[in-house]
């Protein structure tokens, strides 16, 4: 296990620090000294996941890499919002281009490092689920066929945020977004549609794919610094909630990608060169509705009379999950 | 400065420039809770505070922040019915955590390390009498003490403790644990005058020229019922049974023992019994187990030593051998009332455990003072009707407990020192209660409360051995770590993690943390994910 869980009976297994922790087991998000990649001042909504995540994972592999890290950037919230001309929020060697090309970008950066000889200067790309799931997928598959020496990381808030809600084809079924608007007979995004983006990194049976979410910081720090060991392709995919797209409180962000995980909505695990290797067990199983009926982009499913059936569907994509990766655990440890 | 590149004409800025604070329409703010188990203790003891040093394992600076409160921990830490945790909020996650152990187990350790308390830089000059070495006596002398007052303190009896001597068997308190903290309390330079039974209070305040008195001579008076008796059956009652245990005038109870009652005395005399060699110890209450006034853990210990109980029953007549009860049956408002049935139970000897009264003739002729159903009437301040004569412990109304006498001693010394001052000690304003829906259960993990040892039955039987015994360090450390910390901060690095405009300032160990409002946008996930409920939401003045 990449993970390996203190039990700390207090805290501390699952909060971000604890006063009483050894040094060594604290988290870099712990650390009065973290980079703080992402500093203060960009302009994402209240309550961004993905701007939580984003320094999560940033600050994460500056640790690891003893702080050489240089990262290209797709459009989208995180670009927009963190560096309005002249303004930067970035405190890391930081490069945009286009939406599509983002790891195009990255590989040329790494490329150009073995070059010049400073093969210890890693390079991360990243991009949202729009630009990585559909424009720059060309890219990433390249990328990944290469086995270029970058970690990709999606941060993947289900749809086109940053221009006001589109349908992405990461954006989950049943979802209102702007382009699914759940009129007449339609019910919001359609089932069977969408891509699977870190199964399909796993098909090209690249070192080491991950998924995580900004519920669990431990885990999402360990997946980045595992990601760090390899050379080649990487890709890590975590699960960001927005408040304005998916439309539930700002305070709730963190609760949302807990609940994605624990309904088996959205499966954590790791794979290395193809293989599941890991995956995060369900602490406290619960329904999808549990889910679902904070956000009112499925606010639809609930009005009367109710779309049970839709629900149902739901739940069976969130039990296929589970049988999947075998995210419940008999003698789960809580 | 670098030739700028082709269409640039500006140079790169920091987003620091961006005070993201502007947009915020509410505002985060640390609060410090009340803790239920705080708002349960009866002494007022800061349990989630001591609590806090104990998970650290700095025990020397968890017992001064409980010692703040109460001079007893050790004695505390075994006889305390722990409101605490019946009103701890992890009892709603797993169990409670076990705080009255942990508080033996500081306790304990300051008894083998010797740890002392701190005297008070400078003295009053005021002179205060109590009356009666208690627990509540001891507590107020002790916070007297701590104050600067030159107290003085007249027991009526050859030894101190009060209850905690002639109430509580030796099984549940080792006399030597007593002793103890009992002379550290006299080691601070307080006077203890023993075998010195206070007649007259007036008279007593006059000649030793006290400022203030506190009053605390307990309920001792056992009360009696009328149980038709022939002359040769055996009758004594429960306080001077278990007071002959310490004074050496051992009782001669005999091969069967019938106690009378239902409350922790009844337990404790029926308890003795059997450690003195009865055969049959046998509890006859009138009411149901549900009904029961002593304390279930109390019970439970009592059946495991093989006492029995007639549960609805009352004594009806007393023989030489032989006692007559009666069946009683609970009526529709749950009152027990007699049946006509009865029944014939062999008897050498009867306990009486029918609670007890105050001996109020010390009091007779104090001007002022008020008397209301046999207890001592007191003000907010713990004051009589007379100026300067306080009063708390089972004198006066209440729960008669020990914690509770220990409370009151602490409250009326607060208020004997205002007083003395001239002043009126108001209690500062109490925080909101920690309630579990404040809490974020999610991060706190699973994990069953710690055990105490026990004594096999078969010693319990036959010695006066402790029945329950402490925590050694690692228990006591792994206890005090499931404590949830409701309400308080306890540098869990959270609120500092979880924000997304890292607007959270870490200011290092022990100092907590601070909000840099020039980039808080107000969206409250610090608020959520505070595992303790430590951050509140406060709506912004706009
Ligand atoms: C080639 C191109 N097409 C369209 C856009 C407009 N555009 C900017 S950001 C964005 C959406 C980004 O969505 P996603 O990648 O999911 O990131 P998010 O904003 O949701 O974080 C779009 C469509 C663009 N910048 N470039
Ligand atoms: S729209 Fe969503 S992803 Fe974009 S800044 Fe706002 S919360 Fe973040
Ligand atoms: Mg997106």
């Amino acid at each position: 296990m990449t993970h390996q869980p203190i039990r700390f009976y207090q805290t501390g297994t699952f909060t971000v620090g604890n006063r009483l922790l050894a040094q060594e087991q604290r988290s870099v998000q712990a650390q009065a000294g973290r980079t703080n990649s992402l500093n203060s001042g960009h302009r994402a909504c209240q309550g961004c996941g993905e701007a939580l995540g984003a320094r999560y994972a940033i600050d994460a592999a500056m640790d690891a890499t003893n702080r050489q890290l240089v990262a290209a950037n797709a459009t989208g919230c995180l670009e927009v919002f963190s560096t309005p001309y002249p303004e930067t929020s970035w405190q890391i060697p930081w490069i945009h281009s286009l939406f599509g090309n983002a790891a195009a970008v990255a590989t040329g950066i790494a490329a150009a490092m073995r070059v010049k000889g400073r093969e210890n200067v890693r390079v991360v790309a990243q991009g949202g689920d729009g630009g990585t799931t559909d424009i720059g997928f060309g890219c990433l598959s390249g990328m990944f066929e290469r086995n270029d020496d970058v970690l990709y990381i999606c941060y993947d808030n289900e749809a086109y945020m940053n221009t006001g809600v589109q349908r992405s084809s990461a954006t989950p079924p049943a979802a209102r977004t702007n382009t699914t608007m759940p009129v007449g007979s339609s019910t919001g995004a359609r089932f069977g549609q969408g891509k699977n983006l870190p199964r399909i990194a796993m098909a090209h049976e690249i070192p080491y794919v991950a998924t995580a979410t900004v519920a669990e910081l431990r885990d999402l720090e360990a997946k980045v610094r595992r990601a760090m060991e390899f050379r080649g392709a990487r890709y890590i995919h975590i699960l960001v909630p927005c408040p304005l797209g998916w439309g539930h409180g700002s305070a709730e962000t963190i609760r949302m990608a807990r609940l994605a995980k624990e309904t088996g909505i959205f499966p954590v695990f790791e794979a290395e060169h193809g293989e599941v290797t890991n995956v995060s067990k369900i602490r406290r199983p619960l329904p999808v509705e549990e889910y679902l009926r904070p956000q009112t982009r499925f606010a639809h499913l609930f009005k009367p009379p109710g779309h049970p059936e839709i629900i149902a569907r739901l739940q069976q994509l969130a039990d296929r999950n589970i049988r999947r990766y075998g995210l419940l655990d008999t003698e789960a440890a809580s | 400065m670098k030739p700028k590149p082709f269409a640039i004409t500006l140079d790169p800025g920091s987003s620091l420039a961006n005070h993201t604070g502007s947009w915020r329409t509410v505002r985060p703010e640390y609060v410090d809770r009340l803790p239920p188990c705080n708002h349960a203790c009866p002494a007022g003891e800061n349990v989630q505070g001591w609590l806090f040093h104990a998970e650290a394992g700095d025990y020397e600076q968890a017992w001064r922040v409980l010692t703040r409160d109460n001079p007893l921990p050790a004695v505390m830490g075994r006889v305390c019915y722990h409101p605490c945790e019946s009103s701890c909020n992890r009892g709603q996650l797993d169990q409670s955590v076990g705080i009255n152990a942990i508080e033996r187990y500081l306790g304990d350790e300051a008894l083998r390390r010797g740890w002392k308390f701190q005297p008070p830089e400078r003295q009053s000059g005021k002179r205060v009498l109590v009356i009666g070495a208690g627990p509540s006596g001891l507590s107020a002398a002790y916070h007297l003490a701590m104050r600067g007052h030159a107290v003085t303190i007249r027991e009526a009896g050859p030894v101190a403790g009060g209850m905690m001597r002639f109430g509580i068997p030796k099984y549940r308190l080792p006399r030597e644990v007593l002793d103890a903290e009992v002379q550290r309390i006299v080691d601070l330079g307080v006077t203890l005058e023993l075998n010195s039974k206070v007649d007259d209070v007036l008279a007593a305040r006059r000649e030793g020229g006290f400022d203030a008195v506190f009053l605390a001579v307990g309920a001792h008076i056992a009360k009696r019922a009328y149980i038709p008796a022939g002359s040769a059956a055996k009758m004594l009652d429960a306080v001077s049974v278990l007071r002959g245990m310490e004074t050496g005038e051992q009782p001669l109870l005999g091969r069967r023992v019938v106690v009378y009652g239902g409350g922790n005395t009844a337990l404790d005399v029926a308890r003795t019994a059997k450690r003195l060699g009865a055969e049959e110890s046998i509890i006859v209450y009138r009411r149901t187990r549900e009904k029961m006034p002593a304390h279930e853990s109390e019970l439970e210990e009592a059946l495991q030593e093989g006492v029995l109980v007639k549960w609805l029953s009352t004594i009806k007549q007393a023989g030489e051998s032989s006692i007559t009860v009666e069946k009683m049956a609970l009526d529709a408002k749950g009152n027990p009332q007699p049946t006509g049935q009865f029944e014939t139970l062999e008897a050498d000897s009867v306990v009486l455990a029918l609670g007890q009264d105050v001996d109020l003739s010390l009091l007779d002729g104090v001007p002022g003072l008020e008397v209301a159903d046999g207890v001592v009437k007191v003000d907010d301040s713990m004051m009589t009707g007379h100026p300067g004569i306080f009063a708390g412990g089972d004198m006066v109304k209440g729960e008669r407990t020990v914690t509770v006498g220990i409370g009151h001693g602490k409250l009326a010394a607060r208020n004997v020192d205002a007083w003395l001052r001239g002043e009126q000690w108001v209690h500062p304003p109490q925080h909101e209660l920690a309630t579990f829906d404040k809490l974020n259960t999610w991060y706190y993990t699973d994990a069953p409360k710690s055990k105490q040892p026990i004594l096999d039955t078969i010693r319990r039987q036959s010695t006066f051995d402790e029945v329950v015994g402490g925590y050694d360090e690692t228990t006591a450390q792994f206890e005090a770590r499931r404590c949830l910390s409701c309400g308080n901060c306890f540098e869990c690095d959270n609120c500092y993690g979880v924000c997304p405009d890292n607007a959270v300032i870490k200011l290092g160990p022990g100092k907590r943390y601070e909000f840099n409002l020039d980039y808080c946008k107000g969206c409250g996930i610090c608020v959520s994910e505070c595992p303790c409920g430590a951050i509140r939401t406060v709506a912004e003045e706009i």
